[in-house]
C-alpha cells in the first residue's frame, strides 16, 4: 500500500494563490461593473455610492484572499472568486431595484442592508477558515448541532420573537434583525448528518433486510435521522415553509446516499416524498394551490385566483420573456412588476435585463461552484469531511434546483432564494458561512502534510518507503479509513499503482479512475474495509 | 464514499442542464406568445412607465402625470375632471385610452416622430424626457358657463369660435370622472368602467360629436333657407307659401305647425318671417320645391355626411340620400330637420358658425399648440377654411334672418344687453311619447362674430313635454356666448 511521506517528500511551497487573485480582479470587475451600468442605465451617471461601494467590495475580497493566504493557502482558488462575482451581481440588482423604486418616490432600500450582511458574511466565512483550523473537530459536535438545528427550526414558532411574514412563519426578529434560521439550521443539519452519518453509515448499509433487491436499513439505526427529520418537517410544515421542507429533505436524502452508496435510499426517499407531497395537496389547500399554479400557471381562472393566484409565476415568466436572449440591459426592464424581484424572483429580474445569456453564465458559475465544493468532498481524506463537504456543496445545488426550477415550471414554486444573489441577511450570512466550511475543508483536503490522524501516523510507522502491509485492513475503526483516503486525496504526487499491493478486492473497472492512479486504491480500502466489518 | 459522490455530481450537472433548458424554454421558445399575452402588462409599462405630457387649458393642466411609487411610475390624474372628462378623455390601465388622450397620444408620451430632439436630448442626458403638453382651444369660462347652465340636464354644448374654428366649449352631461378610471388599483378601474359602461345616460358617451346623433328639428330650417337663397331665386323678402296645413304629397297626412298655429292669416308669408316664427308648413313646402339634390347639395355644404376629427372622431352628420328624398314626403320631412336628417350639436354649431364668418367654414379643433418638454412650440394649429357654405351675400341674408328670430321671434331668450345675436331654435321631435329634443344653434355678435354656439337638451330637460328650443336651450346658448364675450 501506498503511504505518503508527508514533510519530507514535498517541499512546503505553499501556493502563491495568483489564480485566485486574478480570477478576484475579474469576479470584482463583474460586480463594479455591474453595479456602475446599473447607474448608466437608470440615471446616466454612476450611482451615487459607487466610489465607497467599489472600495468596499474590494476590501471584502482582498480581505478574503489575504486571510485564505494565511491560514487556508491550499483551499480551492475558484470558490471564493465565484461567490465574489454572484453576490456583486446580486448587490447590483437589488440596487438597480432600490434606484427604480426610488426614481418613482420609493423611499424602500435594501441594498446598503444587503452589502452590510455582505461584509458580515465574508468576516464569518473568514473567522471559520481562521479559528476552525481542522473541520473534523466539528465532528465532537454532531448532536449539539442536531440540538442546535432543531432550535433553529423551531425558533420561529416561539411567541415573542417568532414572525409571520407573508404567511409563512420562518422569520425570527432579535434586535431589530428579521432572520431565518432555517438558513443555518441547513448548516447544523449538514454537521448532524455527517457526523452521524460517519459513524453509522456501515449499519445503515448493511445490516437491513432486503426487499424486492433493495437494501433497507434497520429502523432503530435510522431513529435520530428520522427524529431530526421528521421534526424538522412537522415544523416547517406547520410553519408552511414549503421551500425550507424540501432542502432538508434533499440534504437529508443526498447525504445518506453519499453515506451509504445504497441508492435504496434514494428510492425509499423519493418514495417517501411522493407520499408526503400527495398527502400535503390532499390536505394542504395552499400547497394545493400550489401544484394548480405549477400545472396551469397560464389558465385565466388560476391567474386571476387570488390569493393563491399564478400572477407573480407568469409575472416573472412576462419578464424572462420580456429579457429574451441578451436581456433589456441594466435598468432598462420592468423587473419591479414582479412581486419580491429582489429575493425570491431575483432570477427573473437578471432574466429580464441580462437576458438568456446572462442567466446562462450565472448558471455555470453556480455549477462550477458546487462541482468544486462535490470535487472538494470527494478529495478530503475524512469520510466526516467528504459527508460535510458533499452534503453543504449539494444543498446549495438543490437549492438552486428548487427555487429556480420553481420559477421556471419544473417543479412547483416555494419559498427559497438564490445563495449569494436573492436579498436577504440570513441566507447571506449562512451561505458565506458554507463557503468558508468548504474553503476550509478543501485546504485540508490539498494540504500535502496530511492531518496527524492515527491512521496516517500508523501508516507512517509501517514503512517510510512503501507500505508493505495495508494499514486500513488491519484497522477497524474509522481513522484507518480516513487515512487510506487520506492518501488517495493527496493525488498523483506520490507513487502509483505498482506501488500498491493488490491484496485487495481491486476494482479496476471503477468509472472513476480518471480521477488519479490513486482512486482506486480508495476504493479497495473503502470496499475491504467493508468486507472486514 | 467517492463513487455515490461522483454520482452526486453527475445528479447536479443533470440539475443544471434542467434550469438551462427551463429556462431557454421560457425565455426563447415561448418569449413571443408570452410577450404577447394580453395580461402582459409590459407592453401597456412601456406606455404608461412614460413620463406623460400634460394636457393644458389656458395655462391650467388639466390633466397631468405625477411620479408614484408603484410599477407603473406615473398616475395620471385630472384636475375637474367631471368638466373637462369628454374633452381630455382618460389614460387607463385597464380601460385604455380616449378623447385627446388616446388622439394625441404620441405627443403625450413624446413618441412622435417631431419630438426626436427632445428624445435625443433624453439619450444624452439619460433622462427620461417628459412627453410634450398639449394645449387645447377650450376656453375655461365658457366650458364652465355651459356647465352650469346644462345643469342635471342630458345634453350637448359646443362653441366654435368662427373665424378660426377654435372649440371653446364642449360639453355633454351626463359626464364622468376620468380619475376613477385613471387609477391603477385594476380592479377598482375596471369596476368604474363597468358602472359607466351601465349607468343610466352613457356617461361616457361624448354627445356633443359622437354616439347616437340627434334630429336637428327646426334649427335645420336654417340650412333649408341657405339652399333657398344660394338658388338665387329667393331673398328673405320672397313671399313663399306657409299654409296652416301641409299636405304631404301623395299621401292623406298632413303637417301641421307647433302647437297648429297658423303662420299667416293669408297663408303666405316672406321668408324671413317662416324663420322667425319656425313655421313648420312653409319650410316643407320650401324645401320640396327646392328639391332634394338641392338640399342636399347645401347641407354637404355645411359639413353633412363628411368626415372630420378635431382631433376626436366625430360622428358624421346625415341628410336623406336621393333615394329618400325622391320621396316628396321624407323630403318635406327633411326640410323641417326631422324624418331621417340626423346631426351632432358640432354640425350645427357649425353651421351657425360658417353663417358667422362670411359663409366660410373653418376646419374645428380643439389641439391649438403642443409644445415640448422644453416649451418650444412642436406644432401649432393654424386656422384652415375647410369649405365655403354659402356665399358671404347669403350668409349676411341668414344673420339677419336669424336676428330676428332672437329679437322678434322664438329665440327671444338668447337676447344678450348690448349684443346683437343671431339664432334658431328647435323642438325636435324623436319618438311619439317622448318629449321633444330642445335646440338652439347661434352666434354672436353679429357684426364680429366671436362665438358660435349650438345647445341640445334631450327630452326637454327639466322642463319635459312643455319644453321648446327658446325656452330651454336658449338661455343656456346665451350664457355660453356671455362668458366668451365678456372676457
Amino acid at each position: 500500500m501506498a503511504t505518503v511521506e508527508p514533510h519530507a517528500a514535498r517541499p512546503a511551497k505553499r501556493p502563491s494563490r495568483g489564480a485566485e487573485a486574478g480570477l478576484l480582479v475579474l469576479a470584482l470587475a463583474i460586480g463594479i461593473g455591474a453595479y456602475a451600468l446599473v447607474g448608466f442605465g437608470l440615471l446616466d451617471e454612476v450611482p451615487e455610492q459607487f466610489v465607497p461601494y467599489s472600495l468596499g467590495l474590494v476590501a471584502l475580497a482582498v480581505v478574503g484572499h489575504v486571510v485564505l493566504r494565511i491560514k487556508a493557502p491550499y483551499a480551492d482558488q475558484v470558490m471564493l472568486p465565484v461567490v465574489v462575482a454572484l453576490n456583486g451581481l446580486g448587490l447590483a440588482m437589488i440596487s438597480r431595484l432600490d434606484i427604480g423604486g426610488q426614481l418613482v418616490g420609493s423611499t424602500k432600500e435594501f441594498a446598503s442592508r444587503q452589502f452590510m450582511w455582505t461584509a458580515l458574511g465574508v468576516v464569518a466565512a473568514c473567522a471559520v477558515v481562521w479559528f476552525l483550523k481542522d473541520h473534523r473537530t466539528l465532528r465532537k459536535y454532531s448532536y449539539t448541532a442536531m440540538i442546535v438545528g432543531l432550535v433553529l427550526v423551531m425558533m420561529p414558532l416561539l411567541p415573542g420573537i417568532g414572525q409571520n411574514i407573508n404567511g409563512a412563519r420562518i422569520w425570527v426578529n432579535i434586535a431589530d434583525f428579521s432572520l431565518q434560521p432555517a438558513e443555518f439550521a441547513k448548516i447544523a443539519f449538514a454537521i448532524f448528518f455527517a457526523g452521524y452519518l460517519v459513524t453509522n453509515r456501515d449499519t445503515l448499509a448493511l445490516a437491513g433486510p432486503k426487499v424486492l433487491g433493495l437494501q433497507l436499513p434497520r429502523l432503530r439505526d435510522l431513529g435520530p435521522l428520522v427524529i431530526v427529520w421528521g421534526a424538522s418537517l412537522a415544523v416547517l410544515i406547520f410553519e408552511r415553509d414549503l421551500g425550507t421542507s424540501l432542502l432538508f429533505f434533499g440534504l437529508f436524502v443526498a447525504m445518506l446516499y453519499i453515506a451509504t452508496e445504497r441508492f435504496s435510499w434514494v428510492v425509499i426517499g423519493l418514495s417517501m416524498f411522493a407520499v408526503g407531497a400527495v398527502v400535503a395537496a390532499s390536505v394542504f389547500p395552499h400547497v394545493a394551490a400550489r401544484v394548480d399554479v405549477w400545472l396551469h400557471p397560464l389558465d385565466p381562472e388560476i391567474f386571476g385566483r387570488s390569493p393563491g393566484g399564478s400572477g407573480q409565476l407568469v409575472g416573472g415568466m412576462f419578464g424572462l420573456a420580456n429579457g429574451g436572449l441578451t436581456g433589456t440591459g441594466w435598468g432598462q426592464g420592468y423587473p419591479r412588476l414582479v412581486p419580491y424581484a429582489n429575493s425570491d424572483f431575483i432570477y427573473t429580474s437578471l432574466g429580464e435585463e441580462l437576458g438568456l445569456a446572462g442567466l446562462l453564465a450565472i448558471l455555470v458559475m453556480y455549477l462550477v461552484l458546487v462541482e468544486r465544493g462535490l470535487r472538494t468532498a470527494i478529495g478530503v481524506r475524512d469520510g466526516f469531511g467528504k459527508l460535510l463537504a458533499g452534503g453543504l456543496a449539494f444543498v446549495m445545488a438543490w437549492q438552486l434546483f428548487v427555487v429556480i426550477g420553481g420559477i421556471t415550471r419544473i417543479i412547483p414554486l416555494t419559498g427559497l432564494t438564490m445563495p449569494f444573489v436573492a436579498h436577504g441577511g440570513s441566507s447571506l450570512l449562512a451561505n458565506w458561512l458554507v463557503i468558508g466550511l468548504l474553503l476550509r475543508i478543501s485546504d485540508n483536503a490539498r494540504r500535502p502534510s496530511s492531518l496527524p490522524v492515527r491512521g496516517q501516523v500508523a501508516a507512517h510507522a509501517a514503512g517510510p518507503t512503501s507500505g508493505s502491509q495495508p494499514v486500513a485492513v488491519g484497522s477497524r475503526s474509522q481513522e484507518a479509513v480516513d487515512a487510506g483516503e487520506a492518501r488517495a486525496a493527496v493525488g498523483p504526487a506520490r507513487g502509483g499503482p505498482s506501488q500498491d499491493h493488490p491484496t485487495q478486492v481491486v476494482r479496476t473497472d471503477l468509472p472513476e479512475n480518471a480521477e488519479g492512479p490513486m482512486t482506486g486504491a480508495t476504493e479497495i480500502i473503502d470496499d475491504t474495509e467493508r468486507k472486514n466489518l | 464514499m467517492n463513487v455515490p459522490l461522483r454520482r452526486v455530481a453527475t445528479v447536479v450537472l443533470v440539475m443544471f442542464l434542467a434550469l438551462m433548458v427551463s429556462t431557454t424554454y421560457i425565455q426563447f421558445v415561448q418569449a413571443d406568445s408570452l410577450n404577447n399575452d394580453p395580461r402582459n402588462s409590459r407592453q401597456v409599462y412601456r406606455e404608461y412607465g412614460n413620463f406623460r405630457g400634460p394636457i393644458v387649458v389656458a395655462g391650467e393642466s388639466v390633466a397631468l402625470s405625477t411620479p408614484v411609487d408603484d410599477p407603473y411610475g406615473y398616475q395620471r390624474s385630472y384636475t375637474n375632471g367631471l368638466l373637462y372628462g369628454h374633452v381630455t378623455g382618460f389614460f387607463s390601465i385597464v380601460n385604455g385610452t380616449s378623447a385627446i388622450e388616446r388622439s394625441e397620444n404620441d405627443f403625450l408620451n413624446g413618441q412622435a416622430s417631431t419630438l426626436w430632439i427632445d428624445r435625443l436630448q433624453g439619450l444624452i442626458t439619460g433622462q427620461k424626457p417628459q412627453g410634450a403638453s398639449v394645449e387645447l382651444t377650450i376656453d375655461p369660462a365658457a366650458q364652465q358657463a355651459a356647465w352650469d347652465a346644462l345643469g342635471e340636464q342630458r345634453g350637448a354644448v359646443v362653441a366654435i369660435e368662427p373665424a378660426t374654428g377654435k372649440i371653446l366649449a364642449m360639453v355633454s352631461k351626463p359626464s364622468y370622472d376620468p380619475n376613477v378610471l385613471a387609477t391603477h388599483d385594476t380592479k377598482a378601474a375596471s369596476e368604474a368602467y363597468q358602472s359607466l359602461i351601465n349607468a343610466d345616460g352613457d356617461p361616457l358617451v361624448n354627445r356633443a360629436i359622437a354616439g347616437a346623433t340627434y334630429p336637428p328639428g327646426s334649427t335645420f330650417k336654417v340650412v333649408t333657407a341657405a339652399a333657398a337663397l344660394e338658388s338665387g331665386r329667393y331673398t328673405p323678402e320672397t313671399v313663399i307659401p306657409a299654409p296652416d296645413v301641409y299636405q304631404y304629397p301623395n299621401s292623406t297626412a298632413v303637417m301641421r305647425n307647433f302647437g297648429s298655429a297658423r303662420c299667416s292669416p293669408d297663408g303666405e308669408q316672406t321668408l324671413a318671417d317662416a324663420m322667425r316664427i319656425s313655421c313648420n308648413t312653409a319650410f316643407a313646402d320650401l324645401g320640396v320645391t327646392l328639391g332634394g339634390d338641392a338640399m342636399r347639395d347645401q347641407a354637404e355644404a355645411f359639413g353633412f355626411d363628411a368626415p372630420l376629427d378635431i382631433p376626436m372622431g366625430v360622428t358624421k352628420s346625415h341628410f336623406p340620400d336621393a333615394e329618400t328624398t325622391d320621396d316628396a314626403g321624407q323630403l318635406a320631412r327633411a326640410s323641417i330637420g326631422q324624418g331621417d336628417v340626423r346631426v351632432t350639436p358640432l354640425q350645427m354649431a357649425m353651421v351657425a358658425s360658417a353663417i358667422a364668418n362670411g359663409g366660410k367654414q373653418m376646419t374645428p379643433y380643439t389641439v391649438q399648440t403642443i409644445r415640448g418638454a422644453d416649451l418650444e412650440v412642436v406644432e401649432q394649429t393654424e386656422p384652415s377654411l375647410l369649405r365655403t357654405s354659402v356665399s358671404p351675400t347669403v350668409a349676411q341674408q341668414l344673420t339677419t334672418m336669424m336676428v330676428g328670430v332672437v329679437e322678434n321671434g322664438s329665440a327671444k331668450a338668447a337676447r344678450i344687453n348690448g349684443v346683437q345675436v343671431a339664432g334658431k331654435t328647435g323642438t325636435a321631435q324623436h319618438q311619439p311619447d317622448a318629449a321633444p329634443h330642445a335646440w338652439f344653434t347661434g352666434f354672436a355678435p353679429t357684426t364680429d362674430p366671436q362665438v358660435a354656439v349650438a345647445v341640445i337638451v334631450e327630452n326637454g330637460g327639466d322642463s319635459g313635454s312643455e319644453a321648446t328650443g327658446g325656452a330651454v336651450a336658449a338661455p343656456i346658448a346665451k350664457a355660453v356666448m356671455e362668458a366668451v364675450l365678456n372676457k
